[in-house]
């Protein structure tokens, strides 16, 4: 199984490897959105780290919880969580983005062990982890389903298609998680599209709401734990965008920018990993 | 046929334990067989297809055969990026329904018309595009949909079309089926315009003139072997769709034939739709007579010298 019940020492050391593992795909490949994979490491940490019922070994067990990161712009992110939990050799995150390689800069279906879904375009991933939740109901199998969304994401109507339908249908096996950092690709969120009262808006809905700030290990890990006996579950996740980095953080530069080779050695210095 | 479609899927449902219903809140009674026998897989998702569609597919990652059900242009147009993604691109064993196709509702206007389904969903990698030309094709090919392990599109009309075949024709997908074999014009029906197909055959008889009649329950995949057939031995080849003549049963005839050069080239007529939208208000009967897609209008289009 996956090094469930990892100590939050363990946890913060994984989640520094991945950035730093992020930092780096992000300057070999020249890939932008790196901003958005720093986001949301800590939610992936916390998930693959310590709650996720999954074996690395047998990545299609029907039984196994399943997680989309429907933000599939952060891909990376997942790639290195998947990578450093035992799913497939790090070595391999050097492939990243590579002309004729298997882990493109967004997921394709089956890239890699691990991803359950070829997600990119916004407004699909809760849809689709709402049939896998409906199926583990149907086939009367208790796996739990989870879903990263991004608050840019939050602008698709299916995203709210799919907050009503989950609830009429009492789906408390799955939780989503915002990664609510503020942002989408070029302006700040509110100022596009109103998203406040975000949580507000996911009780009224009918979820089983709670905020926490989503880079503190233990609070995401306790908020992805706990299971509504009748309610899904949706986490909305305090994120700061570049998080972990002091020069990217809350720059909306880095949505699009890749680091220099002086920029990574930087970040990995500040990140405790050479 | 929507009542056929309702009576097969709930019979497939009792021999499949993997078949589950999704509906886009349409068809008033219509399941209630369905939803009683199987409340556990039937879901009534709202006038919310997106969500439907990707529900589907997730559903069929996990092992389960979902179909969906609504009204054609919201299951189709509304979802195009639904269907691309989540069925085509990860190859999803999903049966999508659209109920009303063509000029079936003609008088709830073009919000309602589908005349560009075909044409557009052809163009999906992995998607096979079926219209089966009467209740019993159409109980055939969605037996066959939920024998095969691609996503599938069947566009069908909505009740009251006449039954052409005596009982359910034995189908292989993509293989049209031949109703009638002799005469060097050959009529090649999709979808609903089976039984006008039938009649302007009859009419060209009483003119002196034997006609084919081919029902292609598919134009995806397009049953070729059949056109090089036809391209041999007849000399006019006509085909006859509720739908745009662009992207659909023409067209495909016509890429084929481009494509493929055949030794002998039969003159093609297509029937169907302009480039257009309908405007005035009229049922089903008078939208075919508006774009001659009614059985005078067709048999003149045939019998017009090149």
């Amino acid at each position: 199984m996956s090094p469930a019940g990892q100590s939050g020492r363990d946890l913060a050391a994984l989640a520094a490897r991945v950035r730093a593992d992020v930092v780096r795909m992000s300057q070999q490949a020249g890939t932008a959105h790196l901003a958005s994979s720093l986001s949301c490491v800590d939610l992936l940490v916390a998930a693959y780290g310590a709650v996720l019922r999954i074996d690395p070994r047998r990545p299609s067990d029907p039984g196994r919880d399943r997680l989309i990161l429907s933000k599939g712009h952060a891909v990376s992110a997942l790639y290195a969580v998947l990578a450093r939990t035992g799913f497939f050799p790090a070595k391999d995150l050097e492939k990243f983005n590579v002309d004729g390689g298997h882990l493109p800069e967004q997921p394709s279906p089956g890239c890699a062990p691990g991803v359950e879904w070829a997600t990119g375009s916004l407004g699909h991933g809760l849809n689709v982890g709402i049939g896998m939740a409906l199926a583990g109901r149907i086939q009367k199998n208790d796996y739990r389903t989870f879903v990263i969304l991004s608050d840019g994401e939050c602008n698709e109507g299916t995203t709210w298609e799919g907050a009503m339908f989950a609830p009429a249908h009492r789906l408390n096996h799955l939780t989503v998680a915002i990664d609510y950092n503020k942002w989408q690709a070029t302006g700040r969120s509110e100022e596009i599209l109103s998203l406040k009262p975000l949580a507000q808006k996911w009780q009224a809905f009918g979820w089983d709401t709670v905020e926490v700030y989503g880079h503190d290990l233990p609070s995401v890990v306790q908020a992805l734990a706990a299971v509504h006996p009748e309610k899904p579950r949706a986490i909305i996740a305090h994120t700061t965008k570049g998080k972990g980095v002091s020069f990217m953080e809350d720059d909306n530069n880095w949505h699009y920018r890749s680091p220099t080779p002086e920029e990574v050695d930087l970040a990995e210095k500040e990140l405790g990993i050479s | 046929m929507r009542n056929a479609f309702a009576d097969e899927i709930t019979r497939l449902a009792a021999a499949d334990d993997r078949v589950v219903l999704l509906m886009g809140d349409i068809g008033n009674r219509l399941f209630d067989k369905f939803r009683a026998a199987y409340p556990d897989r039937f879901y009534n998702c709202g006038v919310a297809e997106g969500n439907m569609v990707s529900l589907a597919a997730g559903l069929a990652a996990c092992g389960l055969r979902p179909v969906c059900y609504t009204i054609t242009p919201f299951v189709t147009y509304r979802v195009m990026e639904q269907i691309r993604l989540d069925l085509c691109y990860h190859r999803q064993p999903v049966v999508v329904v659209g109920t009303g196709s063509g000029l079936s509702y003609a008088s709830l206007g073009a919000t309602h018309h589908s005349l560009e389904d075909m044409g557009m969903l052809r163009l999906l990698p992995h998607l096979k595009v079926t219209c089966p030309g009467d209740a019993m094709e159409l109980r055939a090919v969605l037996r066959a949909a939920l024998r095969q392990d691609d996503p599938l599109y069947m566009r069908i009309g909505k009740k009251g079309e006449p039954v052409v075949h005596p009982d359910v024709p034995s189908l292989t997908l993509g293989e049209a089926l031949v109703l009638r074999d002799q005469g060097r014009i050959a009529l090649l029906s999709a979808g609903n315009m089976l039984p006008t197909a039938l009649a302007v055959a009859d009419a060209l008889k009483a003119r002196g003139q034997e006609a084919r009649v081919c029902s292609f329950h598919a134009i995806k995949p397009l049953d070729t072997r059949l056109l090089a057939e036809l391209a041999r031995s007849c000399d006019l080849m006509v085909t006859i769709e509720e739908h745009a003549v662009t992207g659909g049963l023409g067209s495909a005839v016509a890429e084929w034939m481009a494509a493929e050069r055949p030794a002998r080239l039969p003159r093609l007529v297509c029937c169907g739709t302009p480039d257009g939208f309908m405007h005035e208000a009229g049922e089903q009967e008078h939208a075919r007579h508006l774009f001659g897609l009614d059985v005078s209008g067709i048999t003149e289009r045939v019998l017009k010298p090149a």
